[in-house]
């Protein structure tokens, strides 16, 4: 694997740049892995990788139907926070966090995590309460995290409309400054770099259209390239674990939508940090190629044709423009879709299933992007030693039946 | 001002009315039907801009919206318009732009030095360094960023407004160029509704690029005529809609497209009034799309010189603008189209010094044409490198035989080099669409593939080149589209054409001209001008493993610019498979995504910003509570008074006083936002069974019962007092941010569940005004405006329900309260609120009536221990979580039940309501603390917490601090001592007590 | 944008609906007879399907009826609109 430096680049560039090895290899499916993963996003990338660097385990296949981070990790807005609300959901962002902070050097691919930090405003008086509260679980947590007043987020962030009279005022924010943004594609090929130099196959272009299991064990995938046997099969796939799920005869919780952004033409720096307003439903930062990189709501409707409706984009840019009266002019340029995997209480499900061997990873909601590094690490772990991690013990599948749900967006979503 | 750039005549644009302009500080003139692009080639200014990445001088390429480099800053202040495309800017008196991206200008860039490290920038370089020292990365980014985007935002609020249009039609035809024309004319006259959009100011596309001479004739008339003339004849159609300027930017589901018109941005700053821009949401029967073809340039090296353009470009700017583009020029092509351009060029005057050919032996008409013209053909060839400053100066030449280059160079001068690599159909809506255009050998391009939709192509979008096809074709779709929405098109021949431009002879693709020295060595050779990406990045990407078109795209921001890749993509796909060793088709396209062209956001956002952002609800009463100077919250959609200060009062002040008038003397409060939905029907009971956890089959008519609400899950979700008004008939209070939401969740029920219930819901909230007349005084001041009710204690109890006539009107007063006082809701129509509000005050004047806003009235609740569901619950909480067990019936089922038996909602350590005593009754503890016991007060994170503080106010009644909380197994905790840590380090100790702070017997509101 | 024919008024852009998820979970007649694992069935598990899919629907700016679609969730082709209590009409090939 060639070195990423500064220097080497000087040296390559001598060379007019052609002396760079392929960043990931295109291997042929060999007939039986220790580990198959199913879905070459960043969090299965990331459960390959960790699984060949923490736990020795190197004879892995990613299957990917389609081209690695293709899916919702190239789709998304690229926000990366641990404030969660409620102890489980805060420490496994807070892991994923911590994997962010030193991840480019452990990859040694710049995937460009930039601590920008991540405002969430807060719009009525229970909004602040709210913020309040999180923040102080926050921190007892060991997870940063700060309450601005109006004049705080009106320095931070000068072109915010911070007026009393708007429809919706802003009151006050929570602020995580080691939060902030990331490179998303390169999250993907990073982690599929690394991955690959460890031994881990990466099969593109590879759908899964099935799941054998003989007496109540899962014994390998077919593929649209043939049957690939492994006795270990972990399935990341997000908005198609619903289609994977019933491969394997398991019924999941988990409704797939669509999930929609657009981005701005790009312009000059005029938004340093990323600013979320659940109230007012609107979320943006500013890339680093100046684009305004913007979430629009999610659509009610199960989809999986990773296209929305207009007039959820109009809903957004209508919250946009209110937050930021200076967008009005600024035009947009594309718009996208990913499909998102929802689960009844906003919380992923990583863990075991009722078919052994068979590991399924998903309902990550519109919040996958920022526990790519910790979500591969916790898989990982459960897929290598059979028993979830400390960390993911809380997210499994039985909390539906018992009643343990961890209702992040419950709690957010009940007016008074 | 006809400098030496401007023809004399001929042209688009009008001579007679002159209109001055400044660039980048700089006064020039154009004319009224110039561009901005027109106007600056016509005054010699070719080099606009500096390019995004490397800051190389570049000019005008394009003519339209494919147009990459022209990108400008228009106008300044609330009319600041960044990104603007010169090619799309119409002219006007008094424009202002600047160029973007470069400092001080385009001419001197400083930011041009980067060239010299431009070796160590090829695609993704940023991925593999800028890592060490790692906390350094942010001042690497910031420099980065600073070097990136082009325009700025503006720095002032948009004063300009926008609006939305809602439309359905028989046949939108997108793109009025001849086939658009031809489609718009055989659908109107069927009678259909037609609505045809075109983003430019003219109709006519590629018709009003005509050259002088020689010119088509169409149905047996000069073109122009026949423009002019259909033009009239749409006009005069009542069922034709012509929209100019307006761009079909998406293509969605069923048939439901979006068009943005731009309604101002060509008239001069002080002309523009009314809405700046309207989003046209239109539902069509049928579509034709019509949206023409976009030349492709040729890569080479150095091809991203100002005073290279497209051939099509040269055409316009010298056949509609009149623009003489530079006095000798050279023409590279691999195909028939720009030998037309070529003919253009000298019918103006220009110099044509060679038109170079990959095509061994062109020939055919319109070649023998341009021989005829005594221009040099030179076949075989390509261009391989150029040369000039800031402007082109000279062309290499190289003959070509196969990819091998042969033969010595041969440098050429001129100042314009026109390419044509072809083609490319805009096929963006129809992949929008859903459908997958094609990859069409023959013709070199992507074509539309099946519809999948109610779409057709027609025309140069199509894949059709020749203009009587594009007509027929253009004809037949619109024909056809009419006769699917049911008219009766009548079959009306399609105009003949007598073309100028005969037969085609084919194209040879040429998507990469070889380097002299090799991809990566040679000068780059520009594939996408705007992102600085050269066919060696792409090559690189391959060599690196991005092999998927998405990847390489991605890797190289390929297609990423503002204007998505028009010119460069299908360039980029080619040469990507070529380095894949694979077909186009194999390769593919990237996704075709809406917008087609940027789109404002003030646009999509439409009115629905400011004070319409979300309709603001108020009261009956809201105009009183501003009179009386009341500082309103949000609740909900609702505007609630917060409290009432009197003069030089603090919110602290005020909602002590408005506190004690309601337990010493009387106080009231405007209770109208609260739901209330009127419940009738004949298993009405049987029903509230069903949504509440209490029973309600006994309750009497006349009497009022508390009910909490539970979702499927067994949480909490709303709570009110509900009143039996008749056997039947129930009233239903909800939450006021809850009325909607409970509403459609109990009509739900009821239509898809239980749909064998008879019972109607409808709702109220808004139909009466509700008055709370609060405090141990509130008897004597109602009975005052009231007397055909009898309000004794005996006759009126707590919990119960009179109609009788208040201050006169219909009333329906409940003897509830949520304060723990003595207390009535007098509920009336709306329209008599006022009269009845003020009748109340006057009445309560000699005791002191004071009015009080949430804020009290979360004080007094408080004190009581009744929960605001929203504060103190949050989703998670069950009834028995909150000590309302006795509230949950064993004996019937309700919605949410099931779940309270699951072993962790069943379990007895859940978060629990409770009350809090801080040791030091001073002290208010924050609302939102997290609560710690004393053994981990002290722990490093993660401190283990208990749980958290709801509501906490200064109590005036109990003259110290009280606080609600839900707290794990609480109630068993009852006695203990909690820590509440503060974020500025203080810790707040507090006692766990009962949540009923004040007359746990219910006294005072019994009385 | 879906364009829904509401059984009652007919066709009416999307916007004017509430979606209520999927069709057909019908709630246990007696909740005290399922174990846990199928009281979570009926309350939280999803059949969430890449295709054909039936799925409830409001009229809310509108009649305020529910109602059953029958839609393909990939191509969001609607293929059958029936009323509660109803079944769809059997694709016709």
């Amino acid at each position: 694997m060639n070195r990423y430096s500064i220097f080497t680049l000087a040296r390559n560039a001598l060379g007019g740049h052609r002396g760079w090895q392929a960043a990931w290899r295109s291997p042929e499916p060999k007939r039986r892995y220790d580990v198959v993963i199913v879905g070459g996003g960043g969090h299965g990338l990331a459960t390959a990788y960790y699984l060949a660097r923490e736990h020795g385990i190197t004879n892995v296949a990613v299957l990917e139907k389609g081209w690695i981070g293709g899916g919702n990790t190239g789709r998304n807005t690229t926000i990366v926070r641990s404030n969660y609300l409620w102890d489980e959901a805060t420490h496994l962002y807070e892991k994923s966090l911590k994997l962010w902070e030193g991840l480019s050097q452990e990859l040694n691919y710049n995937v460009m995590f930039s601590q920008r930090g991540v405002l969430n405003l807060g719009h009525t008086l229970q909004d602040m309460r709210d913020i309040e509260r999180r923040v102080n679980a926050n921190r007892l947590n060991g997870v940063d995290g700060e309450v601005l007043t109006t004049v705080q987020v009106k320095a931070m962030v000068p072109i915010i409309n911070d007026s009393a009279h708007a429809r919706y005022p802003i009151l006050g924010a929570s602020l995580q400054r080691r939060g902030g943004t990331a490179r998303h594609d390169a999250v993907a090929w990073g982690f599929a770099r690394g991955a690959d130099s460890r031994g881990v196959d990466i099969i593109q272009n590879c759908e899964v259209t099935g799941i054998r299991r003989d007496g109540g064990r899962v014994t390998g995938v077919d593929t649209s390239r043939g049957f690939i046997e492994a006795d270990r099969v972990g399935v990341v796939a997000a908005g198609h674990c619903g289609v994977l799920a019933s491969m394997a005869g398991i019924r999941l919780p988990i409704e797939s939508h669509p999930l929609q952004a657009l981005v701005s033409e790009p312009i000059k720096p005029v938004l340093d940090t990323v600013v979320m307003s659940n109230a007012v439903h609107g979320y943006i930062s500013q890339a680093d190629k100046g684009d305004l990189v913007i979430g629009a709501g999610i659509d009610a409707y199960v989809g999986y044709g990773q296209r929305g409706s207009f007039s959820t984009i109009e809903g957004t840019l209508a919250a946009i423009v209110e937050l930021f009266p200076t967008f009005s002019r600024v035009r947009m340029n594309r718009q996208w879709a990913g499909i998102v995997d929802v689960s009844p209480d906003a919380c992923p499900i990583i863990g075991l299933t009722p078919v052994k061997g068979l590991y399924f990873n998903c309902g990550w909601g519109t919040g996958g992007f920022k526990a790519t590094p910790g979500s591969g690490w916790v898989f990982a772990h459960t897929i290598a030693r059979g028993v979830p991690h400390e960390l993911n013990a809380s997210f499994s599948l039985e909390r539906f039946a018992t009643g343990r749900l961890i209702d992040e967006h419950g709690a957010a979503a009940v007016a008074h | 001002m006809t400098s030496g750039h401007r023809l004399a005549e001929g042209g688009r644009i009008d001579r007679l009315k002159p209109l001055a302009f400044t660039f980048n500080g700089r006064r020039y003139g154009g004319f009224a039907g110039d561009t901005l692009a027109s106007a600056l080639l016509a005054s010699g200014v070719t080099l606009v801009a500096r390019s995004w990445k490397y800051h190389r001088p570049r000019g005008v390429v394009g003519a339209g919206v494919e147009e990459p480099n022209a990108i400008v800053q228009l106008e300044s202040g609330a009319f600041s318009v960044p990104n603007a495309r010169a090619t799309e800017v119409s002219l006007y008196e008094g424009l202002t732009a600047r160029s973007v991206n470069c400092w001080p200008g385009p001419e001197i860039d400083f930011m041009a030095l980067v060239q010299l490290f431009s070796g160590l920038m090829p695609a993704g370089f940023y991925y593999k360094t800028f890592m060490w020292p790692r906390r350094l990365w942010k001042k690497y980014e910031h420099y980065i960023r600073k070097a990136s985007g082009l325009g700025e935002a503006p720095a002032v609020a948009d004063a300009s407004t926008y609006d939305k249009m809602n439309a359905y039609c028989d046949v939108l035809v997108a793109g009025a160029g001849p086939a658009g024309l031809a489609a718009a004319l055989a659908a109107g006259r069927s009678g259909a509704r037609v609505i045809v959009a075109d983003e430019q100011a003219e109709f006519g596309g590629s018709l009003l690029s005509l050259g002088s001479a020689p010119l088509p004739r169409i149905g047996g008339r000069a073109a122009g005529h026949w423009l002019d003339a259909a033009l009239r004849e749409l006009r005069a159609m009542p069922n034709v809609r012509m929209l100019p300027r307006s761009t079909v930017f998406g293509y969605h589901d069923a048939n439901y497209l979006t068009i943005a018109e731009r309604r101002h941005d060509h008239l001069p700053l002080g002309e523009r009034a009314g809405c700046r821009e309207r989003i046209w949401r239109v539902r069509a029967r049928r579509v034709v799309l019509a949206t023409g073809a976009i030349e492709r340039p040729l890569v080479f090296g150095n091809n991203d010189r100002p005073g290279i353009m497209l051939a099509s470009a040269a055409s316009t700017y010298v056949n509609r603008y009149g623009v003489r583009l530079a006095s000798r020029a050279v023409v590279f092509t691999n195909n028939d189209s720009a030998y037309g351009s070529a003919l253009d060029l000298y019918h103006a005057g220009i110099e044509v010094a060679a038109i170079v050919d990959s095509r061994r032996s062109p020939g055919g008409e319109v070649v023998q044409k341009v021989r005829d013209a005594s221009i040099e053909i030179i076949g075989g060839s390509v261009v391989v490198d150029t040369r000039g400053r800031r402007h082109l100066s000279a062309v290499r030449v190289v003959q070509m035989d196969g990819e091998r280059l042969t033969g010595r160079p041969r440098h050429i001068e001129c100042g314009l080099l026109a390419m044509s690599g072809g083609w490319s159909p805009v096929v963006h809506l129809h992949a929008q669409s859903g459908a997958r255009p094609r990859f069409d050998v023959a013709r070199a391009c992507f074509v539309p593939g099946e519809a999948i939709q109610g779409e057709r192509s027609a025309g140069a979008c199509n894949g059709t080149f020749d203009l009587e096809s594009c007509m027929g074709e253009g004809a037949a779709a619109g024909a056809q589209a009419a006769a699917l929405s049911g008219f009766v098109a009548r079959a009306t021949k399609p105009p003949a054409v007598e073309a100028s431009a005969p037969k085609a002879q084919p194209l040879q693709p040429l998507w990469l001209v070889p380097s002299p020295r090799g991809v990566s060595r040679g000068p780059r050779q520009f594939v996408d001008f705007q992102n600085d990406v050269s066919a060696s990045d792409i090559a690189l990407a391959a060599r690196e493993g991005y092999r998927s078109i998405e990847h390489v795209k991605r890797y190289t921001a390929l297609g990423f610019g503002t204007d998505q890749g028009k010119l460069g993509n299908i360039n980029g796909m080619a040469i990507l498979a070529r380095e894949l060793g694979q077909e186009i088709s194999a390769t593919g396209t990237t996704t075709f995504r809406p917008n087609y062209t940027p789109v404002t956001f003030g646009a999509i956002a439409g009115r629905d910003v400011g004070e319409l952002f979300e309709p603001v609800r108020t009261t009956a009463l809201h105009a009183w509570h501003e009179e009386r100077g009341a500082v309103f919250e949000n609740v909900g959609q609702w505007k609630r008074p917060r409290y009432f200060p009197r003069d030089g009062e603090s919110m602290h002040e005020a909602v002590r006083r408005e506190c004690l008038a309601a337990r010493n003397g009387v106080a009231i409060m405007d209770a109208s936002t609260l739901g209330k939905i009127d419940i009738q029907g004949p298993d009405a009971a049987t029903f509230l069974d069903l949504v509440y956890t209490n029973a309600w089959r006994k309750l009497a008519a006349g009497r009022c019962r508390y009910g909490i609400m539970l979702d499927e899950n067994g949480m909490v979700m709303d709570d009110g007092v509900t009143t039996r008004l008749a056997e039947n008939r129930y009233l239903m209070t909800t939450t006021t941010g809850g009325a909607a939401r409970v509403l459609a969740w109990m009509e739900r029920w009821l239509q898809t569940e239980w749909p064998n219930l008879k019972v109607y819901n409808t709702s109220v909230t808004d139909h009466y005004a509700t008055a709370a007349i609060v405090g141990p005084r509130s008897r004597e001041v109602l009975s005052a405006v009231c007397s055909d009710i009898d309000l004794s204690a005996a006759a009126f109890p707590f919990m119960s329900c009179r109609q009788g006539a208040v201050a006169g009107a219909a009333a329906r007063v409940m003897r509830i309260s949520f304060s723990g006082e003595l207390a009535y809701e007098v509920n009336v129509p709306a329209n008599e609120a006022r009269h009845v509000w003020d009748a109340l005050l006057a009445a309560g004047a000699a005791n002191g009536i004071t009015p009080y806003g949430t804020e009290a009235m979360h004080v007094l609740r408080a004190e009581k221990g009744y929960i605001i569901v929203g504060q103190d619950t949050d989703g998670s909480v069950t009834p028995a979580d909150l000590g309302m067990e006795w509230l949950v019936s064993k004996d019937k089922d309700f919605i949410g039940r099931r779940s309270l038996l699951r072993p962790d909602t069943a379990r007895d350590d859940r978060k629990q309501l409770v009350g809090l005593l801080s040791e030091d009754p001073s002290v208010v503890i924050p609302e939102g603390s997290q609560l710690v016991d004393d053994a981990s007060a002290s722990a490093s994170a993660p401190v283990p917490m208990l749980g958290h503080v709801t509501s906490s106010y200064e109590s005036p009644a109990l003259g110290r601090s009280i606080a609600l909380a839900l707290v794990k197994a609480g109630r068993r905790r009852t006695g203990e001592m909690l820590l509440a840590p503060l974020r500025d380090g203080r810790r707040i100790r507090a006692r766990i007590v009962s949540p009923v702070f004040l007359d746990p017997e219910g006294t005072r509101q019994n009385a | 944008m879906l364009m829904i024919a509401c059984p009652w008024c007919g066709p009416r852009e999307q916007t004017e609906f509430a979606y209520g998820g999927e069709a057909h979970i019908a709630r246990p007649a007696d909740p005290d007879a399922v174990d846990d694992a199928q009281w979570a069935d009926y309350l939280f598990m999803r059949t969430n399907p890449k295709g054909c899919h039936r799925e409830q629907w409001n009229h809310a700016f509108g009649c305020r009826r529910w109602f059953n679609v029958e839609r393909d969730t990939l191509s969001y082709r609607i293929t059958s609109v029936y009323k509660p209590g109803e079944r769809p009409a059997e694709p016709a090939a």
